[in-house]
């Protein structure tokens, strides 16, 4: 696999909105073809060798080609949107909208991601090492239809509204979420390993939701559909004792989505 | 902009002419179509060669929401319909963005890329004339006009209910030259009303609630006063139970309330020599019919009912129907029919708006998405096609999306495909639900249109229905210098190689306005700043002042002061009124 390595260059000021950053269009560049693809930064056009030093050249497609950041780049935002193979590795903290509707392939965020991450993703990996900001999964805003296919993985701890609208894909939260995780979800599988605030799965029609520690407040729309044990959740067995509930009836009458919460960590609920 | 133009060699429609692919020159001096132009004006003309191309006239539009408060409206509650659909700023154009309910710019560079050059607005609620108008104004290139929502109004449903037309005429030629209106609308009649009060009518003889007034009241009564007036447009009729299995057949008993009404059409204006009569021969034009045409009883056995309505138009000559297709994809549906998106809201869960408009009327918006995998959809999809294929006589129907309801105008190309292609629509059926083909009649329909007819459904039929065909829509002399060229050759023209046809009318080889390229291969050549059209009908002076009196009695339940209530001249850049009833005739005991 071809590498090019981008180096940034020093702090910037107005954020960069950087969507070249992927490995469909570095495919059959050479080094002074890549510096030179333009970014915006505000109003401004710009080429890429302005914010980055580049070394390496890329593959002949993008399957073949691996785009490593060498540092944070809190500032540059759409990395990796839509991307369809290939792999991005980001050696710090990424902007907003890193792997925002991508396709295929694998994004390793070794920092912290922004909010936007994988927004309506579609496919493939997106790997966050730290913690990720809002909207991770989600659909844009005034939309439903959020993430529908590929996998997040967050190691750290999410914000508010993680996989809103999901339709379908896998998100696995290591740590915490704030509000509003699964709101309107009607497909796939959330799991978070550590607390929620509230709203968990609120008008949620389907899909599936996991708790593994303290939802502080959970939604009236959901009803108490027994205990399990050991519960199946696709393909993995989630272990530990988890009550089962069934929502979000505030949305309609025969809603499908499943919520399990960790019987140990939510007694008085 | 170029003085004079001569468009050569190009294969000519234009059935207003009965021209039918000749090979024939145009004309254009001073932004209008002349006979001929001899020395120094044909010396200094701009030459277009359009040998081996299709040439029509200007595109118009006679149903299309693209100003005004609901649009806008819809435009607000949507940002995932705007920010995957961005358009850059040019040193010509605007920046704009929006997928079916495009911002302004957007909306007038894209029409005249499909070489579109009229558009109307189809729906104007009197208190957000001001706002229709700051729109249309705002529009570039395209010529403009509305028509006024008059179907729930209190004082016109009071007047008629008291038997008295002639303060009703009165009533509504003053509201069209106080709001700059051009024709009148009637959108679910007695019913939209009743929805104030959370409730509808489901049929044309029930009074509603305060009024005690009818559908067919309404209908009949605007369609009287629409001819008393002799205003260029008929009638406009949005119809009752629109969007439930099995409202075919109250639109076409809707139909069928105005089928005694005598068309009278008196405008000042100079009408051209043209071979078919430019002068419209309908008392009634129904919109968006595909949606009045949903057959079966309830959405288990929901089909088509094109049928009824397509028979019923077939043996009438005092129709009018644009069709309203549904192209699948996302829409957004608007209309002033409140319930009617209410109903949709219920059935969908989408993102939904309402409002009412004092009294006047009301409207509803709703986010919608239509899925070839959804029977219902498919169907619908099919009932749009059959519409315009089913009635014998082109000149009867009118092609639109009704857009952004049943999909976006830029959507037209796809839609000429399916009516010209048997091939394409093959294509879609293998793709879509089966109910579209189990559940209307389009897959034994083995019709494909000329270009002559695709000329007639989006230029002649729908300038001729809305009475501006002694301007638009044809290309004798005198008519408005606005020509399309399509890049076909009407001689190797192959039905079957339907994504061709497709990429053909997205973008016009040229789109011509007044003499001037606005439009070239889906650049943009030029922004002239379009024309507002309006009627001014005149009443009775008498009968005039006594509406008025009553008029401001009634302003006391308004929340806009009177002073505030018309359209000030200084939103109109180009004003274009027609002079409607004028030298005063009769009208008193008509």
């Amino acid at each position: 696999m071809s590498e090019v390595i981008l180096r940034p260059k020093g702090s910037i000021d107005i954020m960069v909105e950087a969507e070249v950053i992927n490995p469909d269009i570095f495919a059959g560049k050479t080094t002074s073809e890549i510096e030179q693809l333009i970014v915006w930064q505000g109003s401004k056009q710009l080429p890429l060798s302005e914010f980055f030093d580049v070394e390496g050249s890329a593959g002949s497609t993008a399957a073949d080609t691996k785009i490593i950041v060498k540092g944070d780049v809190p500032r540059v935002k759409h990395i990796g949107h839509g991307m369809k193979a290939g792999e991005i590795v980001i050696e710090g903290s990424s902007g907003m909208h890193v792997g925002s509707e991508m396709i295929g392939g694998s994004i390793l965020v070794k920092g912290n991601a922004g909010s936007w991450a994988g927004m309506e993703m579609k496919g493939g990996t997106l790997h966050i090492v730290g913690n990720a900001g809002d909207h991770v999964g989600c659909a844009y805003r005034g939309s439903w239809r959020g993430m529908n296919g590929g996998k997040i993985l967050i190691d750290g701890n999410a914000r508010s509204q993680l996989g809103g609208g999901m339709s379908g894909g896998e998100i696995h939260v290591g740590g915490s979420v704030e509000n509003f995780a699964g709101i309107r979800m009607n497909s796939g599988l959330i799991v978070v390993k550590g607390d929620a605030i509230r709203a968990v799965g609120a008008q949620m029609s389907g899909g599936l939701f996991v708790v593994g520690g303290k939802i502080r407040q959970l939604s009236p729309g959901f009803e108490y559909a027994g205990t399990e044990k050991n519960p199946k959740v696709g393909e993995t067995v989630i272990s530990g004792e988890f009550m089962k509930f069934a929502g979000d009836y505030a949305l309609s009458k025969t809603p499908k989505g499943i919520l399990y919460a960790s019987k140990e960590a939510n007694e008085e609920v | 902009m170029s003085v004079t133009m001569v468009i050569r060699n190009g294969y000519v429609f234009d059935p207003l002419n009965e021209i039918d692919g000749e090979i024939k020159d145009i004309f254009i001096k001073d932004g209008k179509i002349v006979e001929d132009l001899t020395g120094a004006g044909l010396r200094d003309a701009k030459i277009i060669d359009a040998k081996g191309k299709t040439v029509m006239p200007g595109g118009v539009d006679s149903h299309s929401h693209v100003a005004g408060a609901k649009v806008n409206t819809g435009r607000m509650m949507c940002p995932e319909d705007r920010y995957k659909w961005v358009t850059k700023k040019s040193d010509l154009t605007h920046s704009g963005s929006g997928n079916t309910v495009p911002s302004v710019y957007v909306q007038g560079y894209d029409y005249a890329r499909m070489g579109y050059t009229t558009v109307f607005e189809a729906a104007i609620p009197p208190m957000e004339a001001r706002h229709t108008h700051e729109e249309m104004r705002s529009t570039p290139i395209l010529d403009m006009g509305g028509y006024l929502v008059l179907g729930n109004n209190w004082f016109i449903m009071r007047h008629l209910k008291a038997g008295n037309i002639e303060k009703a005429a009165a009533y509504v030629a003053w509201m069209m030259r106080t709001h700059k209106a051009y024709g009148i609308k009637c959108v679910n009649p007695a019913g939209v009303e009743n929805w104030g009060w959370g409730k509808n009518v489901s049929s044309l003889d029930e009074p509603n609630i305060h009024f005690g007034i009818s559908s067919r009241d309404i209908i009949h009564g605007l369609a009287e006063i629409n001819e008393m007036l002799g205003m260029p447009m008929s009638l406009h009729l949005h119809a009752n139970n629109l969007g439930h299995p099995g409202c075919w057949e109250i639109a076409r008993d809707s139909l069928d309330v105005t089928r005694d009404v005598k068309v009278e059409c008196n405008m000042d204006v100079e009408w051209q020599k043209t071979k078919i009569d430019p002068r419209r021969t309908q008392s009634i034009y129904l919109a968006h019919a595909q949606f009045n045409s949903f057959g079966g009883t309830s959405w288990g056995d929901f089909a088509s009912g094109a049928k009824g309505i397509v028979d019923y138009v077939n043996k009438s000559d005092h129709v009018v129907i644009d069709n309203g297709a549904v192209p699948f994809g996302p829409a957004t549906v608007m209309t002033g029919d409140g319930p009617a998106i209410h109903h949709l809201y219920k059935l969908t869960g989408n993102k939904w708006s309402n409002k009412d408009i004092e009294l006047e009327c009301g409207s509803g918006i709703l986010t919608f998405n239509y899925l070839k995998a959804n029977p219902v959809h498919s169907v619908e999809w099919a009932i749009g096609l059959e519409l315009l294929l089913l009635v014998n006589d082109p000149w009867k129907t009118i092609l639109t999306t009704d857009h952004p309801n049943g999909g976006p105008f830029t959507k037209y190309p796809q839609l000429i495909t399916w009516i010209m292609s048997k091939k394409a629509r093959e294509a879609t059926f293998a793709e879509c639900h089966r109910w579209a083909q189990d559940r209307s009649s389009l897959g034994g329909i083995d019709r494909e249109m000329t270009l002559y007819e695709i000329a007639i459904l989006t230029r002649a039929s729908p300038a001729r229905t809305v009475g501006i065909a002694h301007r638009k829509g044809h290309l004798g002399a005198g008519a408005d210098g606005d020509v399309t060229i399509y890049d076909f050759d009407p001689t190797k023209f192959d039905v079957n190689d339907y994504t061709k046809i497709t990429r053909g009318f997205q973008n016009a080889a040229y789109t011509i306005k007044d003499g001037g390229v606005v439009a070239q291969n889906g650049e943009i050549m030029s922004v002239p700043h379009g024309r507002t059209f309006f009627s001014e009908p005149h009443m009775d002076d008498e009968i005039e002042k006594e509406m008025l009196k009553d008029v401001k009695e009634w302003f006391k339940y308004y929340t806009l002061g009177f002073a505030n209530y018309p359209v000030p001249d200084k939103y109109i850049r180009n004003p274009s009124p027609v002079q409607v009833n004028k030298p005063l005739e009769a009208v008193v005991g008509r």
